[in-house]
């Protein structure tokens, strides 16, 4: 690893910074964001260079910080909202559900609600049970959302900036255990768009789709198949709203097995929409059982052995590549 | 008193009641556009459910009579007045309200959903409190780009009771936003008086919030757009937050065919129309003149009816389109 090896958090940092600078209507908001530099030490700095008026410390108010970066945007600005545990949006579903997905719409196409939530999800933290939740498929279900989840740390920069670019509320989830992740950013900075999957390792046999922290297990499992001469294909979704359904058909029409992987609780998620969109539109493609891989039915459970045998890993992701052959 | 003394104050007086004059006329303008609403509902032309304002006139007409098209506000599900005095053209309204597809948002969003952002209209809302923090942030918005642009909430007594309101009084408390919370209580949230709400009054809640506030007689226009001047000239000089609180009356039922069977017969409520028409007729002001002025509202009111029930209703198709907007800079 070389000398200039960095880590999501200063990733993410410089994206924000770069925002600041090249646009003037950026302005962060969230809860200890300023001097203390966020619970995650993400934006550190930022309200020295930029100053109290574009990098504001909020009180812990989780609602009203959202329904004001609604108001901000309507009023031309683009708010670049913290929320410090993923889990604590829940506090502020009526301004992202209701008001920020909603405006243009319903506003019939006047005005825009550029505003990006930046959150993290996950667990692995021994966080418990309100502190280690993956919700991005609440987000992905309303109409008027984008949801992006990066896995890497050029997509992280480059994601992070289409987002704030974008005219639509889009909600940005870094996963917790990638802040340890540590690498180089490409120079320059690399460029994105969002709604295109990226596949990381290509394969014949079968196609494993995924998203952020899970890239990783993905291609780890895929190693591990690799020995039992299954050769695997790896998508890293990127953008779970829009998400990228040309990439996955086509790979699903080379391979002709599916499985859907992501740490959020399987039922009802990301995985069951995938799923159900290439059961119709990929049926005739299919030699095997569409497999899920998910967080079992329950709250993510705190303790060191019992988290670590929650959190779905390599070794289910081998498992369900292996059901695709019935 | 001199001569020019005297010419001096009936100048002012004239000039007062000119303004006064000019005020009465958007009231009887919101007053006949709510008629029409009930009628039109009744009739099955205007789909879903409508809010009117019937009494509370005064509060919309007489603030807004301070503010202009850079200022913002965000209303309720009782909205039209604020829409129709923020200056959302009367065409749009009736067009939005009978869902057609140049109505102000196309017919996407009805009676509590209008909006018209040229104006500073930041939308009706459907949530109550809903637009209370979305006020608060276009507030922020004009304290960063500098100017003296203000923003105002208007909600109902109801919204005192939920999170994001007290959330928002800190927050502009505590960062200086030039805000203006104007309550319109009419004692009533849905079916339950506020007494059974509340438990505190929302002079304690500014004061603890460490908030100016001002009481008015909503049903006073001259008294609401007197005192609603003087705060927002206060606040387009210091930039801070105001709370004002009208009490006001909700002439009608919560909505439009409400039975209203939980509400007993109280003392007949003061009409502001009513009041404000006899200020004016004490100013000097006909009758006839004043009625023609009705007749005027009911003209422009049943042009627009008209050339809504012209327009056609939009395709689900474009609406389809504008989930999400594309690429426009906002
Ligand atoms: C969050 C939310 N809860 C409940 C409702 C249902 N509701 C609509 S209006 C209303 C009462 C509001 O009372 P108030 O704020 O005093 O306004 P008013 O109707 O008197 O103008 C309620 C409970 C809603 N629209 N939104």
């Amino acid at each position: 690893m070389s000398a200039s090896a960095v880590r999501l958090g200063h990733v993410i940092n410089r994206a924000l910074d770069d925002a600041l600078a090249r646009d003037s209507t950026v302005v962060l908001m969230g809860e200890d964001i300023g001097k203390a530099g966020g619970s995650f030490a993400v934006t550190r700095g930022l309200q020295e260079k930029h100053g109290r008026a574009r990098v504001i410390d909020m009180p812990i108010s989780e609602n009203a910080i959202a329904g004001m970066a609604v108001g901000l945007a309507l009023s031309g600005y683009r708010p670049v909202v913290e929320i410090m545990f993923m889990d604590f949006i829940a506090l502020a579903m009526d301004a992202v559900v209701n008001q920020a997905a909603k405006l243009h719409f319903m506003f019939g196409g006047q005005g825009a609600v550029p505003l990006v939530i930046r959150t993290q999800h996950g667990g692995g933290l021994n966080a418990g049970p309100q502190h280690s939740q993956c919700l991005e498929a609440w987000f992905a279900h309303i109409p008027g959302l984008k949801v992006v989840c990066p896995a890497t740390l050029d997509d992280a920069y480059a994601l992070l900036q289409a987002s704030i670019d974008d005219p639509n509320p889009v909600i940005f989830i870094e996963h917790k255990s990638l802040y340890a992740m540590k690498g180089e950013l490409s120079a320059p900075p690399p460029e994105a768009r969002l709604g295109v999957a990226n596949i990381v390792r290509p394969g014949t046999d079968v196609t494993i789709v995924t998203y952020g922290a899970m890239v990783q297990k993905a291609l780890a499992a895929a190693d591990r198949l690799a020995q039992e001469s299954i050769d695997a294909e790896v998508i890293d979704l990127r953008t779970i709203q829009p998400w990228d359904e040309a990439t996955v058909l086509e790979s699903l029409s080379r391979t002709h097995r599916l499985v859907v992987a992501h740490e959020a609780v399987e039922a009802f998620g990301v995985g069951a929409e995938i799923a159900a969109r290439m059961a119709h539109v990929g049926f005739d493609e299919l030699d095997g059982p569409i497999v899920r891989v998910g967080g079992a039915f329950m709250p993510v459970p705190f303790g060191r052995g019992l988290e670590a045998a929650y959190l779905p890993g390599e070794a289910q992701i081998v498992e369900a590549a292996r059901s695709t052959y019935g | 008193m001199s001569v020019t003394k005297a010419a001096e104050k009936k100048a002012s007086s004239n000039r007062r009641s000119a303004e006064l004059l000019d005020l009465y006329e958007r009231m009887v303008l919101i007053r006949e556009a709510e008629r029409m609403c009930g009628v039109l509902f009744a009739e099955g032309e205007i789909p879903g459910f409508i809010h009117l304002s019937d009494g509370q006139e005064a509060v919309s007409v007489g603030v807004m009579a301070s503010m202009t098209a850079e200022d913002t506000i965000s209303s309720t599900h009782r909205g039209h007045g604020h829409a129709l005095a923020k200056g959302l053209a009367l065409d749009s309204f009736f067009k939005e309200l009978m869902g057609k597809v140049d109505g102000a948002c196309k017919g996407r969003g009805g009676s509590m959903h209008v909006a018209d952002l040229s104006v500073g209209m930041l939308g009706a809302n459907g949530i109550v409190g809903g637009g209370v923090a979305i006020a608060v942030g276009s507030g922020l918005a004009h304290k960063l780009r500098g100017g003296d642009a203000i923003a105002a909430s208007f909600f109902g007594d109801g919204a005192l009771a939920e999170g994001v309101f007290h959330e928002s009084l800190n927050i502009a408390s505590l960062m200086q936003i030039p805000v203006l919370f104007a309550c319109e209580n009419n004692g009533w949230s849905e079916f339950s008086p506020t007494s059974t709400q509340i438990v505190f009054s929302l002079e304690d809640l500014a004061a603890a919030h460490k908030i100016d506030y001002r009481r008015v007689d909503g049903s006073d226009l001259e008294e609401v757009s007197a005192v609603a001047s003087e705060i927002i000239d206060a606040m387009r000089r210091d930039r801070r937050p105001r709370v004002l609180e009208c009490i006001t009356v909700r002439a009608r039922g919560h909505f439009e065919g409400d039975a209203q069977r939980y509400r007993g017969a109280g003392p007949a409520p003061v009409d502001p129309l009513a009041k404000t028409r006899l200020l004016l007729e004490e100013a000097g002001a006909s009758a006839g003149d004043l009625d023609q002025l009705s007749e005027r509202a009911r003209t422009q009111v049943a042009a627009a009816i008209e050339a809504a029930r012209r327009s056609d209703e939009p395709t689900l198709q474009s609406a389809a389109e504008e989930v999400y907007a594309q690429g426009v800079k906002p």
